[in-house]
């Protein structure tokens, strides 16, 4: 069962005080709830990820989702704002955690809110979530196939982040890793390795890696999307959100 | 895919996008989600502007057998200009 909900772009304090632009969806006569921040992916603040925002408030939850591209590319279209981020090295690691952390305190500020908050993220914000997940103070979090996160990327690559294998020991909640067998970006090898790496550090971690499914298998917009895998993962996710943060359905 | 694999080159030109013709100074490209063309991967090309801001920005995104032969004309092109044409590079801006 869904419910209503109200949802509009709004702004937020981010990395180093800045104010960025963010989408906020809340569910509407519900008390009590848990929050998410939702990570778009590399495309940017798009559509796409917008709807995400909302169903999440659909289902019970505070979503918001901070454009990540807002400094680089203030009031452009998100394909124009990603293309810039992109020739720039993207988002660095330091800045996401503190854009993160601004939009965590921004739920917990919102009348009606638990407290709790996890993330989650979508292709490089998969990576994301996790290195939010290591560096924040966060209930549960989710990375839906993002890679590099236990391999570097390429020397040559102008991208500004090393993988997080040095920051695992420090991941302080629940993560549950969504993954395409057909992947290689991560690679199947590459989710065994973060699972032998988090079972090894006695993390709390729970991974589906699912036949049939390669990259972005929950985006809707484009041919990678697979209905019946992502409808089993959106259950996946409803559980693990349910169990760890709580809800005010 | 999230390769993240990205080419920068800077270039001399012009190029027209939703704002009009603008000077072309830089050219990304990289082999990723496209936005608008209906594969999972595409061979994606932004000439661009950032001077002026990421609305000047020309976009394509291509299937890999295109951007080759899309590569291979631009060849041919050049290589059938006539030896009396000049084919050094443009006198920058100022």
């Amino acid at each position: 069962m869904t419910v209503d909900l109200y949802a509009r772009t709004t702004s937020l304090q981010g990395f180093g005080g800045d104010e960025i632009e963010a989408y906020v969806a809340v569910p509407e006569s519900v008390t009590g709830f848990g929050s998410v921040v939702v990570i778009h992916h590399m495309p940017g603040f798009d559509e796409a990820t917008k709807e995400n925002t909302r169903r999440f408030a659909a289902h019970g939850y505070a979503a918001v989702c901070p454009n990540l591209y807002h400094r680089e590319a203030p009031g452009a279209a998100a394909d124009d704002a990603a293309a810039t981020a992109r020739a720039l090295g993207g988002v660095p690691d330091e800045r996401l955690v503190g854009d993160v952390a601004g939009a965590m305190s921004y739920l917990r500020s919102l009348p009606g809110s638990n407290g709790k908050v996890g993330v989650i993220g979508y292709c490089s914000g998969g990576r994301q979530s996790v290195l939010a997940a290591c560096s924040l103070d966060l209930d549960a979090a989710v990375d839906c196939y993002g890679a590099f996160v236990t391999v570097d990327p390429p020397a040559d690559r102008p991208f500004r982040f090393t993988s997080l294998v040095d920051k695992l020991p420090s991941l302080a909640c629940p993560l549950l890793g969504l993954f395409g067998e057909e992947d290689q970006y991560p690679s199947p090898e590459q989710t065994d390795d973060l699972q032998r790496r988090l079972d090894e550090l006695g993390k709390d971690f729970t991974r589906h890696s699912y036949p049939g499914a390669g990259h972005a298998f929950f985006a809707v917009d484009r041919p990678s999307y697979r209905p019946e895998v992502a409808t089993e993962a959106w259950g996946e996710i409803w559980e693990f959100f349910g169990r760890h943060l709580g809800s005010g359905k | 895919m999230c390769t993240y694999a990205t080419e920068l080159i800077q270039i001399e030109g012009s190029a027209k996008g939703a704002q009009g013709w603008f000077r072309a100074t830089d050219a990304t490209v990289y082999f990723d989600h496209p936005v608008h063309f209906p594969d999972g991967h595409a061979l994606l090309i932004d000439i661009r502007n950032p001077a002026k801001g990421p609305q000047h920005r020309v976009a394509l995104e291509l299937d890999a057998r295109s951007a080759r032969e899309l590569a291979d004309a631009i060849y041919r092109a050049l290589a059938a200009v006539p030896e009396d044409l000049a084919l050094g590079e443009s006198a920058p801006l100022a």
